[in-house]
């Protein structure tokens, strides 16, 4: 009994960070639709500034105010992120903003590295609140008694601030039409600033506050990403009490688990969420979001077509050359080559799902790694021989993506995407805790293809085959029929249906064929590296494929192709240096805001536009 | 009071507004008319900036609003009523009248909450109900409370009478002739022709994005076959 005390106590002190950062995520996507993937990183900020301010500032005075002061720096870094970089890619298409965020990612997670350094920073004590108190006999730290006291009265002013000031009344009504809002004369472009800095003065508020317990590092940010992004689908999309009450049940399970279940702390998480959404949708406060609210509106999609013989031409000269490549090229270009296709294959599935399918997949690399880890399962525990483990890890991969496809699909726009982010970090926290079998952190290894693939000018030509042959079949499923049944579920849900497509099937069997086509790719890496370990499924790499699939462009079917080749050149040449993220980071930014349609998009309205032009046209 | 010049506006590749030329004198009440499709809402929204028209000019008072943001077409005096009501669902109606809220205009009248009441009594009573308990006409007197909280000089109302009960349609028209003995200008779209009729000054009917009439409503009555070919029976 004394220890369950206890360790509710705890849990709902550590909830106070977990509710803070959530409270920023959600206002801002709720006002400016963004789901800021950069939200972590504005708090692992929070902590960073948060502790130098304390390292200058002294006494019980310095550290409150050193909190209060790292909260309003990062606002203001916000406020820098929103104008510089969102501002200009608003009238992107939707969802384009999120490869700006993840390019924000890069160059915060390289200028904390510049500035703090590579090593964990232990965070200072709370002056005056250095030891414990006995409740029922346990030790509570005084810090956890005092976080815990002091967050509903946060949650209080936020809760005022929303729902009974006027800025809150305009940030509600924004998030539900915002063009009203800016037709009734509100400045939108002030309010989705203020909005932004709220949100991020939040996100630095928490990374300050939980610095006596967690103190500062580099992996805050994807750490906190899962978390957050958990709580605010539990909580329901925009709701302040669903949030606090979500951040509570997460942070409290979590003790729990540590104290009974340490091997499964991770996957306890989004066990609750799934059993939460499988009952509740839209989370325990969330309403259900309408698609085709009043918001912006995009240009109409050019319809896709197959490729023109100048086009195909192009493409068969490429492919010889590439064909070609071990005659000229060193075994190393045969390496990189290799590594390039295999992502090429990756984010075409991607694209596949997300273009084709509207179908916004945050945990991509669920499949990728899934397929690496089931045939390198397969080899490890079964001696299974490469080939069968190679066929087998697609199948595994696209059975994996079905079952979660099921899931999923129930639910529609954000909660679908940070949901599909939730199953993949499920997958990442299994084979990461369950060390016996996944070797966990260290993962597992030997895993080399079999004798007469086993050189690198062989493999280089078994991944173009495979590479190539998976891209050309997922063209050729978007040029059939079932392609056209995706598109139409995709344009308009309830037009599709009354055709007689039945709209969660088509989308439930791309889920599942988008998986394995994932899981291809990741049997090739798997045996080209002759390794895996869990960051193949990480959130990171979800994100590369995301970014890729973005900048390469979404509504051109070579987009995932175009940028999964760009994407993973660049990032050849760039991690030869030491700060590389910073410049991927900022080279990311660039292309957002120069070609908001990607990379193949942009190219192909420069084409149009030659050609309208040498012909006289005027249009 | 509100000059368009030859406006062309598009949505994508269509082509609504087609060198769209027309007037809307100082205290005065227009009927903008037209069938369905006509370009009636695209009008309203180009002159609100929501739709930026490609080409053309609109004078509004001394100002040259086109590639304005809406909000600054707003703050120089222009109030908009869309056509889909568009309240704020999830706000009370108090809530909904703050959004609208903007400092006092010279030369305008300053609404407050109490007067708009007055004006429209049955918000009164639901002043602390959220938009989505209200009913459709109710929802449509908000939008125009929403709007007049604004201290507007100049109103945009789209089709105000679509798709409420006839009572409401009736207090409509007293709310427009009241709206016009404050001095406010009015641009009234409309379907219904007796609704017009009875509170508008002039006309103006548009055909496929062109016009094709404007003058007083007497005149209008006095050439049925231009009613005839243009309006709707």
């Amino acid at each position: 009994m004394e220890l369950f005390v206890a360790q509710i106590i705890t849990g709902l002190a550590n909830a106070s960070s977990l509710f803070l950062v959530a409270c920023g995520l959600s206002l801002i996507f709720g006002v400016t639709r963004i789901v800021n993937f950069a939200h972590g990183s504005l708090y692992m900020l929070g902590a960073y500034i948060g502790y130098s301010l304390m390292q200058v500032l002294p006494g019980a005075f310095g550290f409150w105010g050193a909190i209060l002061l790292a909260g309003i720096a990062v606002g203001l870094v916000g406020v820098l992120v929103e104008m510089l970089v969102l501002r200009p890619v608003y009238r992107a298409p939707e969802l384009f903003q999120l490869v700006a965020t993840f390019g924000v990612i890069l160059v915060v997670q390289d200028l904390a590295l510049i500035i703090w350094g590579p090593e964990d920073l232990l965070g200072p004590r709370a002056p005056g609140l250095r030891g414990v108190y006995r409740i029922m006999g346990e030790p509570i730290p005084k810090y956890d008694i005092v976080l815990l006291l002091i967050t509903p009265f946060i949650a209080l002013a936020l809760w005022y601030l929303i729902a009974r000031t006027r800025l809150g009344v305009l940030v509600r009504a924004a998030t539900q039409d915002r063009e009203m809002v800016g037709a009734l004369g509100v400045n939108q472009a002030w309010l989705f600033t203020g909005v932004f800095a709220l949100g991020s003065a939040l996100a630095g508020l928490g990374g300050a506050l939980q610095l006596p317990k967690g103190g500062a590092d580099l992996l805050m940010d994807f750490n906190i990403l899962a978390p957050v992004f958990v709580v605010v689908v539990i909580g329901g999309m925009g709701s302040l009490p669903g949030a606090y009450l979500a951040a509570i049940i997460i942070s409290v399970l979590n003790v729990f688990g540590v104290t009974y279940l340490p091997q499964s702390t991770l996957v306890l998480m989004f066990v609750v969420m799934i059993v939460v959404l499988m009952i509740r949708p839209y989370g325990l406060f969330g309403r259900e979001e309408v698609a085709g609210e009043h918001g912006q509106v995009g240009e109409p999609e050019l319809p896709i077509k197959p490729a023109s013989p100048n086009v195909r031409m192009i493409v068969a000269a490429g492919l010889i050359i590439l064909a070609l490549l071990p005659l000229y090229g060193s075994s190393f270009s045969q390496v990189l080559a290799t590594d390039i296709l295999i992502f090429c294959l990756f984010a075409a599935s991607l694209h596949f799902l997300l273009g084709l399918g509207g179908l916004v997949s945050f945990g991509h690399a669920a499949y990728y790694g899934g397929g690496a880890y089931v045939a390198a399962l397969l080899v490890t525990h079964a001696d299974s021989p490469m080939e069968l483990a190679f066929l087998l890890a697609p199948l595994g991969a696209g059975l994996a993506a079905l079952a979660i496809g099921w899931v999923c699909l129930r639910l529609t726009g954000v909660y679908f995407a940070m949901l599909t982010l939730a199953f993949a970090q499920l997958l990442w926290s299994l084979v990461f805790q369950w060390g016996d079998v996944t070797g966990g952190d260290d993962g597992l290894v030997n895993l080399w293809p079999a004798d007469w693939l086993n050189d690198t000018t062989v493999y280089f030509y078994f991944t173009l085959l495979f590479a190539v042959g998976g891209i050309l079949m997922l063209r050729h499923v978007a040029h059939s029929p079932f392609g056209y049944a995706l598109r139409a579920a995709r344009d308009s849900q309830r037009q599709a249906e009354s055709t007689g497509i039945d709209t969660r099937r088509v989308q439930l069997l791309a889920f599942g064929f988008a998986g394995l086509m994932g899981g291809l790719a990741g049997a090739l890496f798997v045996f080209s590296k002759g390794s895996v370990f869990p960051n193949e499924l990480e959130i990171a790499r979800s994100f590369d494929a995301l970014i890729v699939v973005f900048l390469g462009g979404v509504k051109t079917l070579a987009g995932g192709v175009v940028g999964g080749a760009f994407f993973k050149g660049v990032e050849d040449i760039l991690t030869r240096f030491e700060y590389w993220r910073l410049v991927m980071g900022f080279l990311i930014i660039f292309v957002v805001i120069l070609a908001p349609e990607g990379i193949a998009g942009s190219m192909r309205k420069l084409v149009r536009r030659l050609q309208s032009s040498k012909t006289g046209g005027s249009q | 009071m509100l000059e368009i010049d030859n406006i062309n506006s598009f949505y994508g590749k269509a082509h609504v507004l087609r060198d769209l030329s027309f007037s809307v004198p100082r205290g005065k009440v227009v009927a903008l008319l037209g069938r369905n499709g006509a370009g009636k809402t695209t009008t309203m929204k180009s002159i609100m900036q929501l739709v930026r028209p490609e080409t053309g000019r609109i004078q509004f008072g001394d100002h040259a609003i086109v590639g304005l943001p809406p909000h600054k077409v707003a703050k120089l005096g222009m109030g908009y009523v869309p056509e889909e009501r568009r309240v704020f669902t999830d706000l009370t109606v108090a809530e909904n009248l703050l959004v609208g809220r903007q400092p006092p205009r010279e030369g305008a009248v300053t609404w407050t909450e109490e007067m708009l009441f007055e004006l429209f009594p049955n918000l009164a009573e639901r002043r602390n109900n959220r938009g989505k308990a209200l009913s459709g006409g109710e929802q449509q007197m908000l939008t125009i409370a929403r709007t007049l909280m604004g201290n507007p000089s100049f109103v945009l109302l789209d089709e105000p009478s679509e798709g409420v009960a006839p009572v409401i349609v009736e207090q409509m028209a007293k709310v427009i002739q009241q709206l016009k003995s404050e001095g406010l200008t009015v641009l009234l779209s409309e379907q219904n022709l007796h609704f017009a009729q009875a509170v508008a000054d002039l006309a103006v009917i548009i055909e496929s994005g062109a016009q094709v009439f404007y003058g007083s409503l007497t005149e209008l009555n006095a050439k049925p076959e231009i009613r005839d070919a243009y309006l709707a029976a």
